[in-house]
């Protein structure tokens, strides 16, 4: 991917090749939010962050964060001299401190001069994450979702100009999960600074990424915005059950009879369930393909809330024997979709369903959208 | 009487010693085997341990040859001004590490390379250098790894006996030992005082090991629980 060089922070051209893994990528990454790797294991997105990092030095290649150089042909800038934050996967915390000296084992190497917990930039972070009452435990007795919290943290504490996180949810259950994924989204509201996180959960990716860079066998297979990579017919993301798109909307009204909430976005309006999120509020709400069908007329006698119009841009085969995937443009509101700036969804419907509607590219259609999830 | 007793102190201070050493010794050794990946790193481990295969005699006989006046470690410590190691305390003390450090080294060598790399790799992330993590992770993390060297050294030392023979010879005061002690007292028939020498050494060695044993049993139980 080429981004536009005033922008890119974070300049990498690597290539590493050991035993059946060959890794070769040219990315520039910007400045800001949050960068998904995704992936399957074995993809290289691990190593990628290893790289940056300098846990691991690839074989060959140059990588640059904010004008100063990392590695090139003559350098290597040792871990512990690049100013990164890390999350690791999991056992993240050194065993035989307590969270607070877990800390502060940061916190001093970064400030010369006496700089404690109590200081106001520290205070920040720790209530960011809902750290204090951890603060005197041992690692041992802290819950999964706890650890990586204090992981987190204690990364922030080490001023990073960069925050590197390697599948920080994967050794989580599905509860620690949902513990933990609200301060992650506050992270990319609330912090200045790039994260580079490592992911093969679509979930994770559809809830937190501003930019996607999607690897395969060490290579990079497709990236860009989030909503452009997640719209793509013919990205490997598509491969996927869980397959979709993520719409940013804004909540306009409530109807408390039916706790159901209105939310807006260019090119239409749709009825979310109500989960107490304030008028004017920005949410992502994700739309799997799966969810979506298409009709010709507006059903007044269906059970499914949102009907919206829209337009077929594109109609590409799934990977899945006589499925289709279309691509559909809603036009529910006219002027938006003309300045460029359209909400685009992905239905995937049967190849027996096409034929009988006589879809074909350009044609105004209902997209009936069964089930979404917000996101915030 | 008086003999036992002093043959007991010199045991302790010669043993305290050399478990003092081989920990200063030891460790960067240990270290070493533990993280470098270089070629002859399996001909060093096989030096280490070779006082665990070889008869103590004959590691005893080498280094009275090299530590006496034709030896080149004898010439050293002549030119130095020190005299001749062999049948000096000293003396016992050098033979004393080399045949101990296998037993030093290799429980720190196993505890060094139980840590694994990702604590080692967390605080290279949180800006701590290579210094500064070998005194903040490696040692406190192998901690239960320090115990056991420390009382296998202690341990072995009180109970050599050939090596200190035949670099020490049996000079009262300062190189006999009670296992040398003990030996001159079967030799002479001396039953009653050979049995008061080896109880209190059997019942001394079962003490040291009981407090240690517990005290390590905690750490490291402790340590697999936070791992």
């Amino acid at each position: 991917m080429v981004m536009n060089s005033q922008s890119a922070t974070i300049d990498m051209r690597l290539k590493h090749a050991y035993g059946d893994f060959d890794l070769d990528v040219d990315l520039r990454l910007p400045a800001t939010g949050v960068t998904v790797l995704f992936g399957p294991s074995g993809s290289g997105k691990t190593s990628l962050l290893r790289f940056l990092a300098g846990l691991a030095r690839a074989q060959q290649g140059r990588l640059q964060v904010t004008g100063a150089v990392w590695q090139d042909e003559t350098n290597f800038i040792p871990t512990h001299l690049r100013p990164i934050g890390y999350v690791f996967q999991e056992a993240s915390l050194l065993p035989h401190l307590s969270v607070e000296a877990n800390l502060l084992y940061a916190l001093k190497r970064v400030t010369k001069d006496g700089a404690t917990l109590q200081d106001e930039e520290s205070e920040q972070v720790l209530s960011l994450l809902g750290i204090k009452p951890l603060l005197k435990r041992q690692p041992e007795q802290l819950s999964g979702g706890e650890r990586q919290r204090v992981a987190i943290a204690r990364a922030l504490l080490s001023q990073p100009e960069v925050l590197l996180m390697d599948e920080p949810l994967a050794s989580l259950d599905q509860q620690r999960k949902r513990e933990i994924i609200p301060y992650l989204e506050k992270l990319r509201t609330e912090l200045a600074i790039p994260i580079i996180y490592v992911t093969h959960s679509l979930a994770e990716l559809s809830r937190l990424a501003d930019t996607v860079v999607v690897l395969e066998a060490g290579r990079v297979v497709t990236s860009g915005p989030t909503s452009e990579v997640l719209t793509h017919l013919d990205s490997p993301l598509q491969l996927n059950d869980e397959a979709g798109v993520v719409i940013e909307a804004s909540v306009i009204s409530h109807e408390e009879r039916w706790h159901l909430l209105r939310a807006g976005f260019v090119g239409g309006e749709m009825w979310l369930a109500d989960e107490g999120i304030a008028i004017g509020e920005a949410i992502r709400v994700r739309v799997m393909a799966r969810d979506v069908s298409i009709t010709l007329s507006q059903h007044e006698d269906s059970s499914i809330l949102n009907t919206l119009p829209a337009r077929i841009l594109e109609i590409a085969e799934a990977a899945v024997p006589g499925a289709l995937l279309v691509k559909l443009v809603l036009i529910g509101s006219g002027e938006a979709v003309e300045n460029g700036n359209s909400t685009v969804l992905v239905s995937r419907i049967t190849q027996r369903s096409a034929e009988h509607l006589k879809l074909v590219e350009g044609m105004s259609v209902w997209a009936q959208i069964k089930s979404m999830a917000v996101l915030r | 009487m008086d003999e036992n007793l002093a043959a007991i102190a010199l045991t302790l201070r010669l043993a305290t010693t050399v478990t003092l050493l081989l920990l200063l010794i030891g460790t960067p050794i240990a270290w070493w085997l533990a993280r470098t990946r270089v070629w002859f790193r399996g001909a060093v481990a096989a030096v280490v341990a070779l006082p665990l295969v070889l008869p103590p005699t004959v590691l005893g006989f080498y280094l009275l040859l090299l530590m006496g006046p034709n030896g080149p470690v004898g010439a050293l410590t002549e030119s130095l001004g020190l005299g001749l190691l062999p049948f000096t305390f000293w003396g016992l003390v050098v033979a004393s590490c080399l045949y101990s450090l296998p037993f030093v080294v290799q429980p720190l060598q196993n505890a060094f390379e139980a840590i694994g790399e990702r604590p080692f790799e967390i605080a290279a992330t949180l800006r701590a250098g290579p210094w500064d993590r070998f005194f903040t992770i490696a040692l406190p993390l192998a901690k239960p790894g320090f115990v056991t060297a420390a009382i296998l050294g202690f341990a072995h030392t009180v109970g050599e006996f050939g090596v200190v023979l035949m670099v020490g010879g049996n000079i009262p005061g300062a190189t006999r030992v009670v296992s040398v002690q003990l030996y001159d007292h079967v030799e002479a028939l001396d039953y009653a005082q050979a049995h008061w020498l080896s109880a209190s050494l059997v019942l001394f060695s079962f003490l040291v090991l009981v407090v240690l044993y517990t005290f390590n049993r905690r750490a490291s139980s402790s340590f697999r629980l936070r791992g």
